[in-house]
Formats: C-alpha cells, structure tokens, sequence
C-alpha cells in the first residue's frame, strides 16, 4: 500500500506524461494544416515516436515499482491536475501504439491520397482522426482527474464517430448518429456525477477523492450516473445496441482500432471509478451486478454472433461478448481477497489479448472482403487455400477469443475462472466455461466452410505487407500467453495503491 | 418573500416554460425558437449565480450561436418534420419515459439539497495562487493557468469537431466551400443589421476579450461573440464561408492550441514545468496565448455552423 | 430559498424534462435539443456548486464555473457534429428518423471491405 501522500508526489520520468499525450495532439495539428499526403507520413512518422515514449513510460513504472507522476504547471491537485501512470497505463500505452501503428500500416492502401490530388475527403479525415483517437486513448489511460478524463473521453468521442461513415453511405451515417446519441448520453450523465462529487468534496482528483469518499447519497447516484455513462461507451449489455452497426460498417482499419481500443478507453475509466476512485464504498452488490451484466454479455453476444451470415458482424457481435469479460474484473478483484490478484490480472489480460485478437481479426476481414468482393461466411468455401495468411490471423485471434492454449486469452480465461472459483462465484465459472464454448462455435462457423476444398477464384490477392500487420498482432496475442510471473507483477503495480482502508 | 426571490421565482418558473415548450413543440422550428429564448433566459439564470463569465458564454455560445446552427438546419429539415408526426412513439412508452424522468430529477434534486454545508470550495488555493499569474478575474486563471491542460485539449475537440463535419462532405466537393448561410438577396433590414451592429460587435468582442484579464470576459466569449459578427456578416452575403482547403482558414483553426502547445512546452525551460509561466512573464504570456485562442473561437465556431462543404469552388 | 437552491431545484427539472424529450422525440434534431437541456442542467448544478462554494472574497468558487465553461464550448461541438450528420442523412434518403429498425443498418457488401 502507497500512502496517499506519496502517490500525489511528482516522480522521476513524469514529463514523459505530457510529451506522450502532446505528441498525437501535435500530429493532428501538422497534419490538419500541411493536409493531404503530409497528414498520412506525419501520422506514420509519429507512430514509432510514441511507441519508444510507451515502452519509455512503461519502464520506468516498472522500475520504481510505483506510479510516475506529473503535476501539471507544477501546480499540484486540488488547483492542478495531475497524470499518473501505473502497471495498468503502462501495458495499455504500449498496447494502444501498437495496435495504431499497424492499423496505420494496414490503411496505407485504402487511405492512400490519389494520385493527381493534392488532397482527398476520406484519406484526410483518416489521418486525423486515427491520431485523436490515438491522443484521447493515451489520455484516459494516465488521466487522474476526473474533468480532464471527461475531456478525453469527449476526445475520443470526436475522433470515433466519424471514422465509422467515413463512406458516406447512408447504413454507415445511420449507424454514427446512433453512435453518436449513446456516446452524448454518456458524456452528459458522466459530467453530472463529476459535479456532484465536485460538489460534496471540492476536488475531482482520483487520489484525493479516494482518501475522502464516504458512502453519502450523492456519491452513491454519482458513482450510478457515471457507471451508467461509461457503461454506454463500452457498449455492456443492454447499452450495446449502437456497437455491432457501428464497428461492423467502418472501414477495416477503423473497426480494428473501434473494436480493439475504443471501447477500452471507456472501460479503463470504469476501472479507475471502482478500484481507485470509489475503493471506500460498501459496493459488493454494485460489483457483482456489473460482473452479472457482463454475464449476460458474454451469453447474448455469443449467441447473437453464430447466428450472424456476414464476418465482419460477426466479428463485431463477438465483440459484445469479449466486452462481457472485461466486467468480471468488478466482482473478482474488489476488496482485500487473495483471489483478487487472480481477478485483476485475469480481467488485464482479456483487455489486452481482446485487442490485439480482435483488431487482428478486423484487418483480415477487410482483406476477405477485399479479396472475395463479399464477406458472406457461407461462401468462404476454398478460401483458406487461397489467402492462407489472412485466414491464420484470423485463426490466431479466433484461438484466443475461445480461450484455448496457448494464447493471451486462454491466460485470461483461466485466471478468470480461478478467481471465481476461489471466490465462491459459481455462475462466473460456468458462464466463462460457457462462452468458451460458444466462441468455439462462431469461430469453427468461418473455419470450416474456408478450410473446406473448394476451388475459389479471388478479384485480387491480398497485399502480403497488409497480411503480415494482420498476423503480427494476431501472433502478440498468442504470444500473451506465455507472459512471464515479471509481467503480472507489472500489471499490480499501482493497484489499490489509493484505496482508502476501511 | 423579497421583491428580488418573487422575481428569482418567475425566472425559474419561466426558464421551466419554456424549457417544456422546446421538447412539446409540434414543429422541429417552434421548438428551435423555444430553445434559443431557452438560452437567453438561462443567462440571466447564470447572472443571478454570480457567474457572469459563464452568463456570456451561455449568450453568446448556449444560445446565440447554437440558435443560428440550429435554425439553419431546423429550416433545411422543415419539410421532413411534418412527414415523420405520425411515426411519434405509443402512450406507454411516454409514460414510462416521464416516469423515469420524474424519478431521475427527485433524486438529482434531493442529493442537491443534501450537498454539505459549508461548501468544500478551491477559492481559498485559487486566491492564494491568483497573485502570480497576475490576473484579475479567477475563472480566466483557472482556464488558462492551472487547468490550461483541459482548455488546450478542449480547443482539439473543436478541431477534431470541424473534420467530423468536413468528413460527411461529397467526394467531389472535397477543397470547396460550405453552402453560403444566408439567402441570394438579402433584405434592407438584414443589411442595416450588418452594417450597423457588426462593427459594434466587433468593439464589444474586442472589449471583453481585454478586459477578460481582470473582470468577466475573455478568449471564451470574445471569440464567441466574434464569431457572431462573421455569421451575420455571411447571412447578409456580405462574405462567403472561406473554401476548406484555405490555408490561413487551417492556420486559423489550429493557431489557439499550437500557440498554447508551444508555451506549455517552453516552460519546462522558463519555469520548470510543461504548461508553468515564468514568475512576472504569466500575464503577457496568458494574454498572448488568449489572442490566438480568440482568433481560433471566432474561426472555429463559423466554420462548424456553416458545415461541409457543398460546392466545388469557393471564395 | 436562496437563489442557489432554486437554481438546483431548475437544474434537477431540467435534467428530467431532457431525458424525457431525449426517448420520447424519434427525431435526431429533437433528440439533440433535449440532450441541450440535460447539459444545461448539468451545467447548473455546476453553478450552484461554484456558489455555495463562495470563500476568500471570492463570491464563487472559480474552478467549477471555468468547467462549465469549457462544457458549453463542447456541447456546442456535439451539436454541430450532430447536425451535419443529420443533414447529410437527410440529403442521402430523405430519412430524419433514427429508431426505425431498416435493413440499411446491416454493412452492404461493398462497404465492408472498403
């Protein structure tokens, strides 16, 4: 346990913070004036800067064993506003640079500016809005203000809604209006919980909040209100109805950035309000009945996807499901338990190996879809064989979604369970033993048909570069799977190091 | 029961009203209309609470420029909204509705009234740090001093807000210019307006923008209020919306936070950290950043109400 | 009662009345005006939270209204996003209703790979 005054002490590396979140901030700017070609190579260029600044920032968490802190202007919180990193930033910085960077690959070919124009509608915004969301997501990972996170979260906002009618067909402008409403409803309802803890302790710092909440009305339906706001950000059954339109009629190299990061920006705040904002609050009920709403994400998502004809709603709606675990986190990891290691790092574990399965999963689809022309899985016959590449990014990811070893989401899965059943939640256990099975079955439903013998004509074969982007992030979550005991005690670094002693 | 509460009564009551008239309008325009009295109302709402920084921007952004959004776009869906009353949703579902909103405004209500007394408040941290940035008015510190990290990245979302209008833009449309705002053939009266309070505005916008330091006013309101004066000034067709790929036009819009950016990244060097202000230099160096910020309001606030661009050339 | 209070009591209503335009009216541009006066109420009881806060010779807390502030600026964005996607919807199909179930919501083929 860190004392609560030494977590509000800048540390050593804190500067990193704030070139970490300047630095996309700048590439939005450069790329919005200099516009056409410059906004992709600026993009592009930035992209390997901010994954040394991640891996520079993950580093020196993992060093001191504590958060890195910053006070902005050197004004300290309550007047200031701080950034703080700890195990969970880190390994999100570093998964958010690398998902960006190869959706930024991958979308070289679509976004490309033609040539003979300065400057194109589609390939500009493109740039642009992969950086914002890029800038919004390093800010809600190390944002420990709850106004500044609000600002992030309106960030991200911004940037994602419009990736998804990048098309400008009316199926794509239908789906981001909708987007759109439940993204506003959040904000506004997560902005009024923010004024009445305001209002009850006159800071919206993390640190300080967790040393002064108590379990008054006011906390309680603000802790309701923004729950409920962030909770239709990461679309959580039954808030999820804008999701499976929205990330399935995006471009591929957005559905892989909406599918795999977006939704855990949201997700992340979720995390700091239970575990580091709200730690002092008598929540079990409120935990266990997120992690129930979680169940029952697990289960509809699931069954909703093996019913679906096309693959990337397919994908989407597995999305939904994989969505479900995160919440487990909520029952398996809150008060003093020694089953709540398990349950933290099982819940880490699925962000992580979800976003890099699912953003794999994404850009071998696009390919599909380029390839074939159509992405009905019923005409898959032969397909394997003809781009084998594609169709093993999109098994690895697949793997990983079931939760079969070796791979970062059976690691997840598996501490999941432990926890649960260490904690005495049977119905936990068996619905993740349940969704296993059911991803078993959507992921066979692509699998089988594609493997089958077929002769099958492509309209063009997929790039290998862009195949490759596919299988490198597929392979990092395999590869999660064979994370060292170095790495969990990374993840812990930070945990609880608020919370309030009751 | 004073004169000032009968009449801080008939306020609320009235913002009530009219409140109720922007959701029950039968016709998307009465409700637009509704909703921009809404605005000014609110206003006086936020003068009553001391808050006369935030009564400006409420004016000038809540209801003046929202108004114009909203009534251009209102009069553009004019016809469809009469198509679609007969699609409106069942008598349940509007009971339900209320019921969950009755539900949802006690409880807000009754947590409000249960707020502690005395007030937790920063007055006292933000009176004690106000001398160094030596400014006057404590809002304008607190936006671009201590919490200048929120402003800066709120400016990107107004920034990332112009490409996601720009982004729904025709293919063939891409480096042209919105849609003009106002009629071929503007009438006498629209042209007096513009000839007569445009200048006037731009006095008022430049007063509140330099006095902002000290007493309420600032980057905020000015730059709103600016913004005005070139929306009425394109109405009256006295001024075309500037094409997209302009380049003062995008040097305009990111001006604000790259200045600031530039500042926040030069006091590591001048004052030990990212976004402090030397001791002594805060005031010339806020009002510095203030004036780029101002040009980038009055530009941004335009450029999305004139939305994307629908002709392939432009001024 | 103090105008604060009062002021709260407004915000309170104002969040309610939001929320029932917000379901009840199918139209976007309805549903955006309701989400206007859900943010203005949100914004109230900012205000009244900056009042009560009155200290130092300062007759408001000043951190609370500078958040409002920044607020309007950004609902104000909501609004224009909203808007051009309404307009370029309804340029598209004549559509200005959201909650209809269409087919047009799933992905056409070609979309899907684009």
């Amino acid at each position: 346990m860190i004392e609560t005054a030494a977590a509000l002490e800048p540390t050593f590396g804190g500067p990193l913070l704030v070139l970490a979140i300047l630095l996309p901030v700048v590439g939005v700017l450069l790329s919005f004036v200099l516009g056409g070609r410059f906004a992709e190579r600026v993009a592009l260029a930035l992209a390997p800067v901010g994954l040394v600044l991640a891996l520079a920032i993950a580093f020196l968490v993992w060093r001191s064993g504590a958060p890195v802190v910053y006070n902005i202007a050197g004004l300290a919180p309550p007047l200031g506003i701080a950034l703080r990193a700890d195990g969970l930033s880190g390994v999100m910085l570093v998964t958010a640079a690398l998902i960006v960077a190869a959706a930024g690959f991958y979308a070289r070919a679509t976004f490309a500016t033609p040539e003979g124009s300065t400057e194109a509608r589609a390939p500009f915004a493109f740039w642009i809005l992969l950086q914002g969301i890029w800038a919004a997501l390093i800010l809600l990972f190390i944002g420990a203000d709850l106004f500044n996170l609000y600002v992030g979260l309106e960030l991200l906002t911004f940037a994602a809604v419009p990736l998804v009618c990048l098309s400008g067909k009316p199926e794509t402008l239908v789906a981001a209006l909708r987007y759109l409403m439940f993204a506003l409803f959040g904000s506004v309802f997560y902005l009024l919980g923010a004024a009445l803890l305001y209002g009850a302790y006159g800071t919206l710092d993390i640190v300080l909040l967790s040393g002064r909440v108590a379990p008054l009305p006011a906390v309680w339906l603000a802790a309701g209100l923004m729950t409920a706001g962030l909770l239709a950000k990461t679309a959580l059954f039954p808030l999820h109805l804008w999701l499976p339109p929205a990330h399935a009629n995006a471009p591929a190299a957005a559905s892989a950035v909406l599918s795999g990061l977006v939704v855990k920006g949201s997700f992340v705040v979720v995390v700091r309000l239970w575990f580091y904002v709200l730690p002092a609050l008598p929540g079990d009920a409120a935990q266990v009945f997120l992690g129930a709403l979680g169940s029952a994400a697990i289960l509809f998502g699931s069954v909703l996807a093996l019913r679906q004809p096309r693959l990337k709603l397919l994908i989407a709606y597995s999305t939904l499901a994989q969505i479900g675990y995160l919440f487990l986190i909520f029952p398996l990891a809150s008060g003093q338990h020694p089953w709540t290691i398990d349950g933290w790092n099982g819940g880490l574990m699925q962000t992580l190996s979800h976003a890099f399965a699912k953003a794999a999963m994404f850009l071998s689809a696009g390919l599909i879809a380029e390839s074939l022309g159509h992405d009905r899985i019923a005409e898959f016959t032969g397909a394997g064989r003809a781009m084998p590449v594609t169709f093993l990014a999109l098994g690895l990811g697949g793997l990983s979604l079931m939760g079969l070893p070796p791979s970062g989401g059976f690691a997840a899965k598996w501490l999941l369970l432990r926890a649960s059943v260490a904690a005495g939640h049977w119905v936990f256990a068996l619905v993740l033993l349940a969704g296993g099975l059911l991803a078993a079955g959507y992921v066979f439903r692509i699998l089988s048909p594609a493997l089958a013998d077929g002769s099958l004509v492509l309209k063009s074969p997929p790039q290998r570069s862009r195949e490759h982007a596919a299988l490198a992030l597929a392979v990092v979550a395999v590869a999660l799977g064979f994370a060292p005991q170095e790495f969990f005690d990374f993840l812990q670094i930070g945990r609880m190091a608020v919370a309030a002693q009751p | 029961m004073s004169v000032l509460q009968i009449l801080d009564v008939g306020l609320a009551l009235l913002v009530l009203a009219v409140a109720v008239w922007t959701i029950a309008a039968r016709e998307i325009f009465g409700a637009v209309v509704a909703y921009v009295a809404y605005g000014l109302l609110l206003a006086i709402v936020w003068i009553r609470l001391f808050a006369p920084d935030v009564a400006l921007t409420e004016a000038a952004i809540g209801s003046g420029v929202t108004g114009i959004l909203l009534v251009t776009s209102g009069a553009r869906l004019k016809s469809a909204g009469k198509a679609s009353a007969a699609a409106k949703p069942g008598l349940s579902l509007h009971l339900s509705a209320a019921a969950l909103s009755l539900l949802a405004a006690t409880a807000l209500a009754g947590v409000i009234l249960a707020l502690p007394e005395p007030s937790p408040t920063l007055a006292p941290e933000a009176r004690q740090e106000l001398a160094a940035t030596g400014l006057g008015n404590p809002v304008t510190a607190v936006l671009i001093a201590w919490r200048s990290f929120d402003t800066m990245l709120e400016k990107i979302v107004l920034l990332l807000a112009v490409v996601g209008v720009w982004s729904v833009a025709s293919d063939r449309f891409w480096g042209g210019a919105p849609a003009p705002l106002g009629r071929a053939n503007p009438q006498g009266a629209l042209l007096l307006l513009e000839q007569t309070l445009v200048p006037l505005g731009i006095l008022v916008g430049v007063h509140i923008f330099w006095v902002g330091a000290n007493a309420p006013g600032g980057a905020f309101q000015a730059g709103a209020i600016l913004a005005a004066m070139w929306m009425i000034v394109m109405i009256a067709r006295a001024s075309e919306p500037p094409r997209v790929n302009s380049l003062w036009l995008r040097l305009a819009l990111i001006s604000g936070p790259a200045v600031f950016i530039v500042a926040g990244l030069a006091g590591i060097g001048m004052a030990g950290n990212f976004f402090a202000y030397p001791d002594g230099f805060a005031k010339p160096i806020i009002l510095f950043i203030e004036a780029f910020m101002l040009l980038t309001i009055a530009a941004t606030l335009p450029v999305l109400v004139a939305g994307p661009p629908r002709r392939s050339f432009g001024p | 009662m103090t105008p604060s209070t009062l002021a709260g009591l407004v915000g309170a209503a104002l969040v309610g009345l939001g929320l029932y335009g917000l379901i009840v009216n199918p139209q976007p541009l309805r549903k955006i005006l309701a989400f206007n006066l859900i943010g203005s109420g949100v914004f109230l009881v900012f205000g009244i939270v900056a009042r009560k806060g009155a200290a130092a010779g300062f007759p408001f807390d000043p951190v609370p209204q500078a958040m409002v502030i920044t607020g309007i600026v950004v609902a104000f964005a909501a609004s224009a996003l909203a808007v051009a996607l309404i307009l370029r919807l309804h340029e598209e199909t004549g559509q200005v209703l959201l909650d209809d179930e269409n087919p047009a919501s799933l992905p056409s083929e070609q979309g899907a790979g684009k």
